[in-house]
């Protein structure tokens, strides 16, 4: 199958080669044949075949086909108003995931219910497709709380703001399972899935813990979103190899996947997810585009070109499942409008929620230091007593943005430059 | 009926008993298992509970305390062992980052009831990075719980406690004082011991006080009988546990005495002896008839080891100070 060139580097200054002097290779290391990343469909909506991924496809019904759809298309719609509500004041910060939906939403369907998550802090979609209440993901950005949802209800554990470890937690949460649980049950261990960045792979904790999981074949699968760049550092400054290429090293399969092709990203992670059932971990690594800036601080137009954007544009993944479906006559300009009108709704009440979350009390700040507490947060509640006796948060003046969640003193934040990455809250998505 | 016990047994007693009175228990380290330990802590443990609760891992650190987290938020209660205290910093990240944090950033969800042991301090003429003190650090972030224990009989009982704790705690464990020996009651329940954050007076006097934890506690002890042959009286307080603090025995010795000499290993700089003065300062400030003083290692890094009985505070700088705070 075809690679298109923007798959391994995103401009030419970033080619492997380009950086140092070639070496004569030991000819007792034999090269890797690239076939590139796993494809089911192509940028147009083809379906390609492939006969070891299709037959982990095999089963989907229409019905799941077009769940598929509809749910890059939600957490599209709910990302853009969580960025319209930061440009707005309402939230601190947003991390969008705009370019990542396939890679998020193929991994998390493939999951059980008895599967548990260990996110990094872009995993929205794998929030939504967990269950989580987006308007729980909007509170910790919105400053209201660092994390507000029960992990253990929706296999779900909070979002990791140290990039990389998580990884470590993961394998921990592994560990664990094989001692209260034996592989060979039915249907296989629970799996451990944990989310990392191409950034997150230079960490000593993942690399760490892709060593440990190995040691102590712990049900793991190690999922890297390669989105290109962290923050302003394209993957090529993280490393020299494809990322997927290390889990030999650790003695694990490595798989990459096309992140921007749910298909392809679901039948990859229920292999993972099967080899790991069984006590095997498996490094997937799903190579996608961050269209959007790092977060709502960030200003992309200060590290890459227009014209990268435009190239993954073209490979969109929402659009590329949509024109799939059209094809397979499972979608049309009716129903497209549906899940256009429904995805709205949604974040109307993720907006109207959003806007109502009450700030805390300051005198919530002392709680859960310890389980139960001690002298240090007892005295220091007391300090705060004395010093704020009400325990209620100052009023907010008219038209002012409540709470902490005003627009950040760093000037960068509010230049017309950022709203490069913002797409208008009113999107019309033309593929659909 | 107690056992005559060194400080090691004492632990590894308390350890056998931690792993009895709970399955979820899992001890996990570098050379733990079939070893038992580079100090034989965990001896016989992995042979009596199995590979599966004691665990030779990979030389990590920081996998360590970040796979323990894992564990407990599976249910589990781990005893990680850091080899020495010189080895803790790769792991640092995961213990303030997110062992100190994680029930506080989940707004009670999650509980971390993980144990890390690390034998600290001087004085066994080891190499670089094998006597360092660095209990400070993990002092001043709120969300972990730091205590150093001193005697085989506390050893024991603080380290029961300790695993039993819901919190994490850092366990300091006073190396060169690890074959001292002592009664310990190994049959004890928990609920007859002093409770974990409590400080203790180890030696009446109303002389002055003297204040220490882990391996200082029994140079304080020599101090005060060297005194005692001059006729002065030094009260000496094992802290015990070192975050939080308990100050209450320490302030109502100081305004008995008005003279306190605050004595520790580490470093003087931004350390528990700049806390314990401050605090008593501000709470006992009438009853003070001299500053508190300090007894501490000077501030620089561990020197070799042909150099560091002149870097370890002795009874001869302990009773320097004290001699310092009558002169008042």
């Amino acid at each position: 199958m075809s690679v298109p060139e923007t798959d391994r580097s995103v401009s030419g200054t970033d080619r492997p080669d380009a950086l140092v002097t070639p070496v004569p290779r030991d000819p007792r290391d034999p090269e890797d044949a690239d076939t590139g990343p796993v494809r089911l469909l192509a940028p147009d909506g083809r379906r390609l075949a492939d006969d070891t991924y299709d037959p982990y496809i095999a089963d989907l019904a229409d019905t799941e086909l077009y769940g598929l759809l509809r749910d890059m298309v939600i957490v599209r719609r709910l990302d853009e108003e969580a960025t319209a509500l930061q440009r707005q004041g309402e939230l601190g910060l947003w991390a969008s995931l705009r370019g990542q939906e396939a890679a998020q939403v193929g991994s998390a369907r493939a999951l059980r219910d008895d599967d548990m998550v260990f996110p990094s802090y872009r995993e929205h979609g794998v929030a939504w497709c967990r269950g989580v209440d987006p308007l729980d993901v909007l509170s910790l950005f919105r400053g209201v709380n660092h994390g507000g949802w029960d992990a253990d209800e929706h296999g779900f554990q909070d979002y990791s703001i140290v990039v990389g470890s998580q990884t470590l937690h993961a394998t921990g949460y592994a560990m664990g399972v094989t001692r209260e649980l034996a592989a060979d049950g039915d249907g296989g261990l629970p799996v451990t899935v944990v989310y990392f960045g191409d950034g997150a792979s230079s960490q000593g904790d993942v690399n760490e813990a892709l060593n440990w999981a190995g040691v102590f074949e712990a049900p793991v699968v190690f999922f890297c979103q390669n989105n290109q760049w962290a923050i302003s550092e394209p993957t090529r400054r993280q490393t020299r190899a494809p990322i997927f290429r290390r889990a030999r090293g650790f003695g694990l399969p490595g798989v990459q996947v096309d992140g921007n092709d749910v298909l392809a990203t679901l039948a990859v992670t229920r292999y993972a997810l099967q080899a790991a059932r069984r006590r095997c971990p498996v490094l997937v690594e799903a190579v996608t585009y961050r269209m959007g800036a790092h977060t709502t601080a960030d200003d992309p137009s200060r590290y890459r070109h227009a014209d990268e954007l435009a190239g993954w544009s073209r490979r969109d993944p929402v659009q590329r499942m949509a024109a799939y479906l059209r094809g397979r006559g499972l979608l049309d300009d009716s129903r497209a409008a549906d899940l256009d009108a429904e995805a709205d709704a949604l974040a109307t009440t993720l907006r109207e929620g959003c806007l109502r979350l009450p700030d805390p009390s300051p005198h919530s700040m002392f709680d859960h230091v310890y389980v139960h507490d001690t002298e240090t947060p007892a005295a220091a509640r007391d300090a705060c007593e004395q010093a704020e006796p009400s325990g209620q948060p100052e009023p907010s003046g008219p038209g002012e943005p409540s709470g902490q969640a005003g627009p950040s003193a760093d000037p960068a934040v509010v230049s017309p430059l950022l709203t490069v990455a913002a797409a208008p809250l009113h999107h019309t998505r033309k593929a659909i | 009926m107690p056992l005559t016990l060194t400080l090691a047994k004492a632990l590894n007693a308390g350890l056998r008993a931690s792993m009895e009175a709970d399955p979820k228990v899992v001890v996990m380290g570098e050379d733990v298992g079939k070893l038992g330990g580079v100090f034989r802590i965990t001896d016989g443990l992995q042979a009596d509970f199995g590979e599966d609760r004691v665990i030779d891992t990979p030389l990590a650190e920081s996998a360590i305390i970040g796979t323990a987290i894992g564990l407990a938020m599976r249910g589990f209660r781990p005893v990680c062992e850091i080899q020495f205290d010189g080895f803790v910093y790769p792991a640092f990240d995961q213990i303030v980052t997110q062992l100190a944090k994680m029930h506080y950033r989940t707004q009670g969800r999650v509980r971390l009831p993980v144990t890390v042991r690390i034998p600290f301090g001087g004085g066994i003429g080891a190499v670089e990075h094998h006597s360092e003190s660095p209990e400070a650090y993990f002092c001043h972030t709120a969300g972990l719980k730091v205590v150093a224990c001193s005697n085989p009989t506390d050893a024991h009982m603080m380290i029961r406690q300790a695993v039993a704790a819901d919190d994490p705690v850092i366990f300091f464990e006073p190396k060169r004082r690890y074959w001292d020996k002592a009664d310990v009651e190994t049959g004890a329940p928990l609920s007859a011991a002093t409770p974990l954050h409590v400080s203790r007076v180890v030696r009446t006097g109303d002389d002055a006080t003297l204040v220490a934890y882990g391996p200082m506690v029994r140079t304080c002890l020599n101090a005060a009988e060297a005194m005692a042959v001059e006729g002065r009286e030094l009260e000496v307080i094992d802290l015990r546990t070192l975050s939080p603090l308990d100050l209450s025995p320490v302030l109502a010795s100081v305004r008995r005495t008005g003279r306190l000499v605050v004595v520790h290993e580490a470093p003087s700089n931004v350390s528990l002896s700049a806390e314990i003065a401050a605090r008593v300062t501000e709470a006992a400030f009438y009853s003070l008839e001299a500053p508190v003083l300090r007894v501490t290692g000077y501030d620089t890094p561990y020197p070799p080891s042909r150099l560091e009985e002149h870097y370890l505070p002795d009874v001869d700088r302990v009773l320097d100070a004290v001699d310092r705070s009558f002169q008042y």
